[in-house]
């Protein structure tokens, strides 16, 4: 299906387009940090809640078997769109943050030991700095990074350099949040398998914009936000495969983890289950499944051709302003416009926007590294998705200016 | 005039474009450091106190433009205040870009400070103004930490 012949339906989805903002239409290029959601989701959620509402695992009731049917159907929907084996390598969590900290607090506690070596890349987001910095501290191991190039690209000598028998994981960003560099990450994987480090993909910003395949890129824990793939908002998912989650202790205890407890001795549940303490975000793992089932109606390679063209016009669009610079400038991006203006600072961009009915990101976008890397505070980011419009660009473009003419 | 007019008003593209009392102070009794975690902004401040009194002051640093527009503007008006001065000053300015925004507020007893009373309806940029204001009072009590505006 196209998308460009049917964008006003597609944008009839999301309610939240119609809105006015100070009086203008919303023109919403803030995706990267959240998406909208469409209606499929909002009223699976309302659905589930006036219908079906009830605990999972735990109940001989009907409404508890149906919430335990939609949940485990989700988690299905899940492996098939991530193309996992099994559903027992489907976790959900509250996010892509939470996948991290569980590797690190149960995969790595275990396996990374003093002396050992972490590898991640400039451009990661905090949640895929921090996690490591903390393990690397309790652990005495050692976090490497490995450098980019001046239009934010992985330089791969350097990262084959950097890899030895001492790395143990190698824990990289699919498509960076804020440069938009889609990382080649088959081959990375492949060589930090050769030297027998694990791989860690951060997929928070890849899943919404091409098909992923845990097959093909043989990764071995992938990780990705619900929010950001037009899902409800504390949902989120951890892939991990199988042999190793079998080897990995529990990261919560409580209920729904456990076989059988007593007193003397706990026996904890089979995968998926075990890395799901306690009674988990019923309605979002459902909305999840719902806004899978959306995107993939619309059909993942549609998607991808026409927010290439997105950033292709988007691109054009804002080199042609003098004194704007983007940042990024990799041959491989996807769905994200970082720029500075040599004359006003990010945030009074974001705020003059906002008043046009604009909203984008402004600030270090949770990399503060990759700040540094290209000298500047901060930057302001347009980040698309696929019921954003050409008519919209053409607004920020306009409003871009307009800022400059105020401020010059 | 428009929200935008008041939030940028003249007075503060100018600051904005040439901040007075920028650069280093050598001869400084007092410093302090003050960022804003949220969107990078960063500032120095150096104070030369002599007997209670601020005797002259400068300031650096990167921010956008109503950060950089408070700085400067602050630097020339607490200029040979008294510290207690500058204090009271801090709290009125404080109440300017924090109060409720229906509370009626007399712009005209804030003199120069009056070009920052569109900002209490900006609620994402109530930091921004204050950056400076809190750094201030952080070289004051010359305490070594890093003034942020919580
Ligand atoms: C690349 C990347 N990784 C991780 C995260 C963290 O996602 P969440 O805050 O949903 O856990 C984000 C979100 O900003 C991101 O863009």
């Amino acid at each position: 299906m196209s998308i460009l012949q049917n964008i006003n339906e597609i944008r009839n989805d999301f309610p939240i387009l119609s809105e006015q903002i100070h009086g203008r239409d919303l023109v919403y290029l803030d995706n990267a940090a959240s998406t909208h959601k469409p209606l499929q989701v909002i009223n699976s959620i309302s659905n589930h809640y006036e219908h079906n509402n009830s605990n999972i695992h735990r109940g001989v009731h009907l409404l508890s078997q149906r919430a335990t049917e939609n949940y485990e159907n989700a988690r299905e929907k899940v492996r098939n769109f991530l193309n996992a084996k099994s559903t027992q390598e489907i976790i959900f969590t509250r996010g892509a943050t939470e996948s991290i900290n569980l590797i690190a607090s149960s995969w790595g506690r275990k396996n990374i030991n003093a002396g050992d070596e972490i590898l991640i890349s400039t451009m990661e987001h905090h949640a895929n700095i921090v996690p490591w910095q903390l393990l690397c501290q309790e652990k005495g191991a050692i976090l490497k990074i490995t450098a980019i190039n001046d239009d934010g690209e992985i330089i791969f000598e350097e990262f084959e350099k950097l890899l030895s028998e001492k790395t143990k994981l190698v824990s990289i960003v699919h498509v960076s949040n804020t440069l938009g560099t889609v990382n080649p990450i088959e081959k990375i994987i492949e060589k930090a398998h050769s030297f027998g480090a694990k791989v860690l993909i951060d997929g928070a910003q890849s899943v919404p914009h091409f098909k992923v395949d845990m097959q093909k890129c043989n990764c071995d824990f992938f990780v990705f936000s619900g929010h950001k793939l037009y899902a409800p908002s504390g949902i989120g998912v951890l892939y991990t495969k199988k042999v190793i989650l079998e080897s990995m202790p529990p990261y919560q205890s409580g209920g729904d983890m456990i076989l059988s407890v007593s007193f003397e001795k706990t026996t904890f549940n089979e995968l998926p289950f075990k890395f799901e303490a306690g009674t988990p975000n019923i309605e979002g793992a459902i909305g999840l499944g719902f806004a899978i089932d959306y995107i993939t109606n619309l059909g993942l390679e549609n998607i991808k051709k026409y927010e290439d063209e997105l950033l292709k016009y988007g691109t054009e669009k804002l080199s042609q302003i003098n004194d704007l610079r983007i940042i990024g400038t990799a041959k491989e991006k996807a769905g994200v416009i970082s720029f500075v203006l040599d004359s006003v600072h990010p945030h009074d961009v974001g705020t003059m926007l906002d008043l046009d009915g604009i909203a984008i990101r402004t600030g270090h976008h949770c990399t503060e590294p990759l700040m540094k890397r290209f000298k500047v505070p901060a930057t302001s980011r347009a980040s698309f998705a696929f019921y954003n419009s050409f008519q919209e660009i053409d607004k920020l473009t306009e409003s871009i200016q307009k800022v400059i003419k105020m401020f010059g | 005039m428009t929200e935008i007019q008041q939030l940028y008003q003249e007075v503060i593209l100018d600051h904005n474009k040439n901040p007075r009392n920028f650069g280093e102070l050598p001869s400084c009794t007092n410093h302090a450091e003050g960022k804003n975690p949220l969107c990078g902004d960063h500032i120095d401040i150096s104070l030369l106190i002599e007997n209670d009194v601020i005797t002259d002051l400068k300031f650096s640093g990167s921010g956008c433009a109503i950060s950089k527009a408070s700085a400067s503007i602050m630097t020339s008006e607490v200029k040979n205040k008294s510290i207690l001065e500058a204090k009271e000053l801090f709290e009125q300015f404080h109440d300017l870009v924090t109060c409720a925004k229906d509370k009626e507020i007399d712009l005209d007893k804030f003199g120069k400070l009056a070009v920052f009373g569109g900002v209490r309806e900006f609620p994402a940029r109530v930091k921004c103004a204050s950056l400076a204001w809190h750094t201030l009072i952080s070289a004051i009590d010359n305490k070594n930490e890093i003034a942020i505006t919580e």
